[in-house]
């Protein structure tokens, strides 16, 4: 019942988010100082050019009434035109989304996997040379710039060992010459429902570098939080308890403590998946990944409002969605939560 | 016959300010089918002994003594081997002892699975029949409660459930009724000696309350500064105690003192456990201390099985 009661209530604040979102990215739109008419009609526009993009693109209606259109364009997925290109942007969006998803949701399962059970054999360990290794692998992946480590990388496991293809989302002999069908715009998907395997190991070797410069930040900082979280937790005296219960080890440590202590990392893990959408930028040109942080930038250094507006709403969304897994996941994982 | 033999135990725990002597060196002797009673203050080694029983002393600790077997196996070698198969842990708070994340069932199926080999539908069942068995209603939609969810005795009844489904024959109840009601208390320690009746199992009863001592204890051990001072049946302990330490803990229950009188007190603090001591450890306390007490350790009194440790009592009163 109170799990019920708290989903219906996380849900409806998420639907607040995302309609605050809407109201503010046409806000913003209005405010700044730019003419989109202008930046419609191309270069240098005649005045008459000018005229007639704006009765194009509707300026001259009252803004309540343009905000209602806004909304409802937004809501039904209706993204307009890119100034710039005159592209239809829910086109893009539908090659640079998936791209962008992909590698974060890979990224972020790593940030998972290599984080918390570090964390957790750190705290079992504490004092020992794994835990000292850890403390310092965890500074190092959150202190080296993004750049810095996306290039080692690439020095490291493109240049020196051949293991990993340096850049990119598919070998070209693959994506030239033998091309996926375009499904759902996931590569891995995709090449699975081709019934591709090595289709699927190409697309998967290229995630693995991308994906782990991602990682390297929210990974470390999971790693310091489950650390700590877990020495806390190992001094209660439920886990003594467990331990006079002959419980074993691993159990004690991953069935018993972890769930007490994990909260924290998902969280940091989960917020760094947000920022990974659009903040990946310069991971996203180091790899050539035609990823949707690039596609926005683009879009905001040329003023391509719609192109803006649709990114900030469908990012919103991918957040909200995310922090709502998030905490869901967390209620599941702590009962207690839910109560508060 | 005898269960738990332990003599000269001693637990030293290193620290910045020295080494701490939280057991200096206690002697146990507990036989099959009793319920043992540890006596003493804060501090004076009861739950330190617990852990050492159980192989759990802090990280560092050293633990040593001359006998330390338990049906005649060697403690300080396989006292992990014993942990949670023969000797269980009944711990002070149960809301704390229960893990606050996990169901009861949970809970209680880690247990059963670390120890049997039943399948999954099998260790369901032993979790009710276990749970039923501590007086728990409804246990089987228990399972799927929070620790939260329960009041304390219930969540008492709950680690007394799975200590008996671990199969240890020992429990090491670390003052079980410390945390609950009067009236709930009252029930578990009737509930723990149904269980020892029922199913055999001996019990080490930690304690500072006396009235525990008196509603369930056969034997009891006074402890005093990490020193075991005085051990016999519970019955003489309560009314004919040998040692002075154990006159004047009885003699400061609330029920001692006239009605409208202050409550007697023992002046003085616990000698510190960084320190070694000199002649009886309750000499700087004790009412009848004489100039001997204070220099010389005192001798070990015999009278059948009743044993003090005094220079002064020695066979009075």
């Amino acid at each position: 019942m109170d799990l019920v009661r708290y989903t219906l209530r996380r849900v409806l604040l998420s639907a607040f988010v995302v309609v605050g979102v809407t109201f503010l990215v046409f806000v913003v739109a209005q405010v700044v100082p730019s003419d989109p008419a202008a930046l419609y009609a191309g270069p240098r526009p005649t005045a008459e050019q000018i005229a007639k993009a704006r009765v194009t693109l509707d300026l001259d209606a009252p803004l309540p009434q343009r905000f209602v259109r806004f909304a409802t364009a937004m809501g039904t997925g209706d993204f307009g035109v890119s100034y710039k290109s005159r592209r239809l942007i829910s086109q893009d969006l539908a090659v640079y989304l998936p791209a962008t998803l992909e590698l974060a949701i890979f990224s972020t399962l790593l940030a998972l996997l290599l984080g918390i059970p570090t964390g957790v054999i750190a705290a079992a360990r504490r004092g020992s040379w794994l835990d000292r290794l850890g403390s310092l692998g965890s500074i190092l992946s959150v202190a080296m710039p993004t750049f810095f480590f996306a290039m080692l990388l690439q020095l490291i496991f493109s240049q020196w060992l051949g293991l990993l293809p340096l850049s990119g989302r598919l070998s070209q002999q693959i994506s030239i010459a033998d091309p996926l069908p375009f499904v759902t715009g996931f590569n891995l998907i995709d090449a699975l429902m081709a019934a591709r395997p090595a289709v699927f190991l190409d697309a998967l070797s290229h995630l693995i570098l991308p994906a782990l410069t991602l990682a390297a930040y929210p990974a470390g900082i999971a790693m310091r939080l489950t650390r700590s979280a877990m020495i806390e937790i190992l001094a209660r005296r439920h886990i003594v308890a467990a331990r006079a219960l002959g419980l074993s080890a691993p159990r004690i440590l991953f069935g018993h403590a972890l769930p007490n202590a994990v909260g924290p990392a998902l969280t940091v893990i989960g917020l760094s998946f947000a920022y990974a959408l659009t903040g990946a930028v310069l991971v996203e040109i180091i790899f050539a990944w035609p990823g949707l942080g690039r596609y926005v930038s683009e879009a905001i250094l040329s003023k391509d409002f719609p192109v803006i507006a649709a990114a900030t709403l469908v990012v919103t969304l991918c957040y909200v969605v995310m922090n709502l897994v998030i905490d869901l996941t967390q209620t599941l994982v702590d009962p207690r939560v839910a109560l508060t | 016959m005898t269960l738990l033999d332990i003599q000269g135990l001693s637990v030293t725990i290193p620290s910045p300010a020295g080494p701490v002597q939280a057991v200096r060196r206690i002697d146990l002797n507990i036989a099959k089918g009793e319920i043992h009673g540890l006596i003493g203050e804060s501090g004076c080694g009861k739950t330190m002994t617990g852990m050492a029983l159980l192989g759990l002393a802090p990280a560092g600790a050293q633990v040593a003594a001359r006998v330390f077997q338990f049906d005649g196996i060697d403690l300080a070698k396989s006292a992990d081997a014993l942990r949670g198969r023969r000797i269980a842990l009944i711990s002070q708070d149960p809301a704390a002892a229960l893990n606050p994340v996990l169901t009861i069932g949970r809970q209680m199926d880690d247990v059963l699975r670390t120890h049997t080999l039943q399948p999954k539908a099998d260790r369901t069942a032993a979790a009710v029949a276990l749970l039923a068995a501590t007086g728990l209603p409804d246990a089987a939609k228990l399972l799927k409660r929070y620790p939260h969810q329960l009041s304390g005795g219930m969540q008492q009844r709950v680690v007394i459930a799975q200590a008996l489904a671990t199969g240890a024959d020992f429990l090491i109840a670390d003052e079980p009724t410390t945390a609950l009601d009067v009236t709930v208390g009252a029930q578990v320690l009737a509930l723990l000696r149904q269980l020892v009746a029922d199913r055999g199992l001996t019990v080490l009863m930690i304690t500072h309350d006396m009235d525990v001592v008196a509603a369930v204890c056969d034997r009891a051990t006074v402890l005093y500064a990490g020193l075991s001072v005085e051990t016999g049946p519970a019955s003489a302990i309560l009314t004919r105690p040998r040692h002075p330490y154990t006159a004047a803990l009885l003699a400061a229950l609330p029920d001692a003192a006239p009605h409208g009188q202050r409550l007697a007190a023992i002046d003085g603090q616990v000698p510190a456990s960084t320190k070694p001591i000199s002649g009886c450890a309750f000499s700087p306390r004790c009412p009848a201390a004489m100039t001997l007490c204070h220099t010389v350790p005192p001798p070990a009194r015999v009278r059948g099985d009743h044993r003090w440790a005094c220079h002064v009592a020695e066979d009075a009163p």
